[in-house]
């Protein structure tokens, strides 16, 4: 059950980044697992709930983009098909992987206050009205 | 929020990031990868269910490995020391990780292994927790993975836990004296990791009956080389220190 140890990588670096741009809160984190990722997104999202528990990621969807596990023969580029031997049987040479084992945090959504430097903060005075 | 002008209002931001989730254990295992790169060392991350017969092929490997080798180990469980002590009881000097409830060794364990290891050594075995599904995506700075499996288990397990056959650079068939009482099917079990594996490098050994370890010492004897620089062990390189890119705890 390493999806824990997973989850809480993920909600330190999410923090970080929250805090480092001032956020109030985490609404999106998409992540991009492949189906050879070693990562059951159901466990991880079990997992997620209770580590984001009391943060300022307890709001935040987890948006889960699912890759397809591909392998390709290097020299003729044919794919095996899924649950065959991972040898091209043309070339005879072993199939390389092309994709599906990321397990990367793809980008993130929060909410960050507009800082008060930017649209400074003072009331509209009305030179015409006497104090 | 500013009632007057919302000033401090929310904004969404969007952030690209991009990173592994696994970043910071990465960047660990490359700290790793550079202590035991100075020292030469080749560094093998074992792995395998419980029960296979890692701690075995390590003590078998001690009584038959060469006397220039300079043999470490560190030893993955969840709740004791047994499997260290009984390689220091083989005579490899040998330190346990205790993971608690942890069901895979990562990055930072091992490098407090590396600095628990005081006896200079060349080629380190780290025997990952027992345990086919966990270890297979943490890097731990290893030069090369290898995967038991036990007759005993199945023809079909290459099948059931793909992921870390596919990372393993071999496999270990272990108990192969057992085959005649199991009637395993040989065959069927190397075309079930020709399904999950490109390239499956395959050494059958038995640690009771000592089948098969010549086999195993030459693969060491090969990885040595590629990892010290020379073809065969060379007495005359001098011995260098223990890893110690910097104290204990930093």
């Amino acid at each position: 059950m390493h999806e824990f140890s997973v989850a809480q990588s993920l909600l330190d670096r999410v923090e970080r980044e929250a805090q480092a741009r001032g956020a109030t809160a985490v609404l999106r984190i998409e992540l991009r697992l492949g189906a050879a990722s070693g990562i059951e997104v159901d466990l991880l999202r079990s997992a997620w709930e209770l580590v984001s528990a009391g943060s300022c990621c307890r709001h935040a969807n987890l948006d889960v983009i699912t890759v397809p596990v591909r392998w390709r023969c290097p020299r003729c580029a044919c794919e095996p098909a899924s649950g065959a031997v991972l040898r091209c049987p043309e070339c005879g040479v072993p199939a390389r992987l092309v994709e599906g084992d990321e397990l990367v945090l793809q980008r993130l959504e929060m909410d960050v206050p507009t800082p008060r430097e930017v649209i400074p903060c003072v009331k509209p005075v009305d030179a015409a009205t006497p104090r | 929020m500013c009632e007057t002008c919302g000033c401090g209002d929310p904004e969404v931001v969007p952030i690209e990031i991009g990173e592994s989730l696994l970043l910071e254990n990465n960047r660990r295992a490359e700290h790793n990868r550079q202590h035991l790169a100075e020292d030469r060392v080749l560094a093998l991350n074992l792995m395998g269910s419980p029960g296979c017969g890692k701690t075995a092929l390590l003590e078998a490997t001690a009584a038959m490995a060469p006397a220039s080798w300079r043999l470490a180990a560190m030893s993955g469980d969840l709740a004791t020391d047994r499997d260290a002590e009984r390689l220091r009881r083989a005579g490899i000097p040998a330190v346990g990780l205790t993971t608690g409830s942890a069901c895979h060794l990562d990055a930072r364990l091992v490098h407090r292994g590396l600095h628990e290891l005081e006896a200079p050594f060349d080629l380190l075995f780290i025997e990952n927790v027992g345990n086919l599904v966990c270890p297979a995506i943490y890097d731990l700075g290893q030069n090369a993975n290898v995967v038991m499996l036990s007759v005993t288990e199945g023809e079909d397990k290459p099948l059931k836990y793909p992921l870390i056959f596919q990372h393993a650079d071999l496999v270990v068939l272990s108990k192969i004296d057992l085959v005649p009482h199991l009637g395993t099917d040989l065959e069927f079990l190397l075309g079930n990791l020709e399904r999950v594996m490109p390239d499956p490098k395959v050494i059958e050994v038995s640690a009771r009956t000592g089948a098969g370890m010549d086999d195993w010492i030459d693969w060491l004897e090969e990885r040595r080389g590629a990892v010290s620089g020379v073809a065969t062990a060379d007495p005359q390189r001098a011995p260098s220190e223990s890893p110690r890119l910097h104290p204990p705890g930093s």
